[in-house]
Parts: structure tokens; C-alpha cells; sequence
């Protein structure tokens, strides 16, 4: 049930996107077609969940024992960028036009914010194992699916008659923080 | 490049190539902690530490650095920048490090250092690194102060917690709440291109 609840919360109340403000970069970035969001974001989610069990471990087993937390960012970030690349060299080799369709948003995952927030997130919450996946898969889904609302709403804007203000980055901003006020309804929803 | 002045270096990042609302980058740690100004003050210094020290740390090696291993370390320069300004919040000012949360330990990943980082400090000189990194804090700075400023305002009626409007008002939560920070921050972006567009015209 406990884990149930983390991942819930992660996809819908908690939304990496909407409510933490992580990953905002390929968000708006990589939005403007549903495809490519869709490819972003199954990028991420196994992104995050590889993160999630690596980063437990290092942390659980390298830096607690050896009490050298404070070396937790510098650790972190080297695991992701070394993950990324590997990511990339497989998805390279097996799937090139999908590699094509990421484009140059591929290494920049390695400064994406939701894979080094996801890291310090869960132990920022002292999660175990078994809370600390399940939290990087729902935050993941959580992910895919905003981008995925956002690139179809995008679709359509395309078609509207948008302000020459507010074209770019205006519009994409305010119907991000449209979205999010609807996730708003959904955090009465856990306790 | 070539062609900027000093002045033109430092001054691109206040307005030109202004990193939030030109670039749009480091959206994250703008949006999430602009909930009230002594947070974005606090942020702003933060990144302006990190970005100013890893510019000109950059700008020194790069003759040195490989260019096949550079972006990883410019990320363990960055990293370690990082560490030292969060371990310092912690120690020093332990209730701004709690309210800014994972969110300074997340300046490693803000994309306006490593940007900074790969296409200017890399290819610079270190006095030139400098004066680049320090317009771009300046610009930072001041968006993070304004878009801080409208939400803490609007949405619990203070700035810098001394109460600016009446008891009179109600405060809209919503500017505090997430919602709120992705709305402010589109029509101030929208505003500044409307600015720029009329800037533009009458030229």
C-alpha cells in the first residue's frame, strides 16, 4: 500500500514537471511534437529508474558506511553522465531513427534536472530500495505524461491564433501553469 | 565575438542574452523557488558563486582539458562549486538551506552554468570569462528578483516578509503554489518580447 501511495503521488500529486519544476528544459525543449515527447519521455523513465537503483546503491553502500555524503553531488552527477552515455551508445546502435528523433536532447538528460532531483529526492526521503524504484518509475511516468499532454496541446496551438507577444515561450509557460493547476486537483486525492 | 567591448560583454547578459528570459535556461530553480524574494536572493547568490567560480576555473583550463573529456569536467568543477555553497548555506544560514531544499544541490545540473561554461568560458580568455559570467549573474539575479518580487506580493500580500499590502487584501494563494510561477514567469517573458518588439519598431 506504502508503495502504491509513492507511486501515485510521484506520477499524478507530485509531478516532477508541474509541482517540483524538474526537467522544465526538455519540457518546453522537446514538446512541439507528440512523437518526440512521447521518445523524450520513455528516454527519461528508463533513465530515472536505472538512476534510482543505482544511486541507492552508491549512497546506501559507498558514501553512508563511509560517511562521505558530502561528497553525494559530485557522486551523483558522474553516475547519471556515465548512465546517459550508455543509454545513448545502446539506443544508438539499436534504433537510429529514434536516435535521430531525440536529436541533441539525448546527452543533454545528463543536465536534466528530474534525474539528479530524482537522486537527491529519494534520499533527501530516506526511501529504501524497493520505495526508491517504484519513486523513480512513477516519476517517470509522471514525466512522459506531462510532456505528452503539453506536445498535444502544442499541436494545436500551432493551428490557434496566439498574440505575436505571446508566441514561444509566453504561451507554453501559461498553459504549463494551466496543466498544473489541474494536477492541483488531484492532491486532495492521498493524505 | 570579436567584435563586443567589455562593456557589450557584460552588458549582453542583463538584456541581449538575458539567461531567464531570453535563453530559458535554469527555468527549474527559477520557477521553484521564487516563492518568496529572500529565497530567490539566496538562490541568486548561490548560482552567481558557482557560475562566476566555474567560469573562471573553465576559462583557466582550457588549454589543458581534452577536448573529448571536457564536458565531465567542467560537470566535477561545477560539482564541486556546488558542494561548497550548499555545505555553506547548511552550516551558516541553516533556515534558508532548508526552505531552498534539493534545490541547491541542483545548481549542478542548472544549464546555465554548464551553457556558460562550454560556449563561452571554454573559448575565452579568463578576464573575458569573468565579466561574461558576472553580466550573466546580474541578469539572473534581477529576473529571479522580479518574478520573486510579483509572486511574493500577489501572493501573501509582503516583500521580504514586511506586510506591502492591507490587511485589505486577500492573498491568491495560487501565485505561491506552483501554478502561480509558471503563469508569472510566461507574461513576463511575453513582456519583455513586447518590449523588445516595440524597442525594435521605433528604430
Amino acid at each position: 500500500m506504502e508503495l502504491f501511495v509513492i507511486f501515485a503521488s510521484s506520477i499524478l500529486i507530485n509531478n516532477f514537471v508541474l509541482y517540483y519544476f524538474l526537467g522544465i528544459c526538455p519540457f518546453l525543449g522537446v514538446s512541439k511534437k507528440i512523437d518526440a515527447a512521447f521518445s523524450m519521455g520513455v528516454a527519461v523513465t528508463f533513465v530515472m529508474a536505472l538512476t534510482a537503483v543505482v544511486s541507492w546503491a552508491i549512497n546506501h553502500w559507498i558514501l553512508i558506511p563511509y560517511k562521505l555524503e558530502y561528497l553525494q553531488i559530485v557522486a551523483f552527477i558522474l553516475v547519471i553522465a556515465s548512465l546517459v552515455q550508455l543509454v545513448e551508445m545502446f539506443i544508438r546502435k539499436t534504433s537510429p531513427p529514434l536516435y535521430q528523433a531525440m536529436g541533441i536532447y539525448l546527452p543533454l538528460i545528463t543536465v536534466n534536472c528530474c534525474i539528479m532531483g530524482l537522486a537527491l529526492l529519494a534520499s533527501l526521503k530516506e526511501y529504501n530500495f524497493p520505495e526508491t524504484v517504484v519513486f523513480g518509475v512513477g516519476a517517470g511516468i509522471g514525466f512522459t505524461i506531462a510532456i505528452v499532454l503539453m506536445a498535444a496541446i502544442r499541436e494545436e496551438l500551432e493551428m490557434a491564433d496566439v498574440p505575436e507577444t505571446l508566441k514561444g515561450a509566453g504561451i507554453a509557460l501559461i498553459v504549463t501553469g494551466i496543466i498544473a493547476l489541474a494536477f492541483l486537483g488531484f492532491s486532495g486525492m492521498i493524505k | 565575438m570579436a567584435g563586443r567591448n567589455l562593456w557589450q560583454e557584460f552588458t549582453k547578459g542583463l538584456w541581449l542574452d538575458n539567461p531567464v528570459s531570453r535563453q530559458l535556461l535554469g527555468m527549474c530553480s527559477t520557477l521553484a523557488i521564487s516563492n518568496a524574494v529572500i529565497n530567490g536572493i539566496a538562490m541568486g547568490l548561490a548560482v552567481s558563486f558557482v557560475l562566476i567560480c566555474s567560469s573562471l576555473l573553465v576559462s583557466l583550463v582550457r588549454r589543458i582539458v581534452p577536448n573529448q573529456v571536457r564536458i565531465a569536467s567542467y560537470i566535477v568543477i561545477v560539482a564541486s562549486f556546488v558542494t561548497i555553497a550548499d555545505r555553506f548555506l547548511a552550516a551558516f544560514f541553516p533556515p534558508i538551506s532548508k526552505a531552498l531544499g534539493p534545490y541547491v544541490p541542483l545548481i549542478v545540473v542548472n544549464c546555465i552554468i554548464l551553457g556558460r561554461a562550454e560556449a563561452f568560458a571554454s573559448k575565452n580568455s579568463v578576464g573575458r570569462a569573468l565579466i561574461d559570467a558576472v553580466g550573466m549573474s546580474a541578469g539572473y539575479i534581477i529576473a529571479l528578483l522580479i518574478l520573486s518580487s510579483v509572486r511574493e506580493i500577489l501572493g501573501s500580500g509582503t516583500i521580504l516578509g514586511y506586510r506591502v499590502l492591507g490587511t485589505w487584501f486577500e492573498p491568491w494563494i495560487i501565485m505561491i503554489l506552483p501554478p502561480g510561477a509558471f503563469i508569472t514567469l510566461g507574461i513576463l517573458i511575453a513582456l519583455a518580447f513586447q518590449i523588445e518588439r516595440k524597442v525594435k519598431q521605433r528604430r
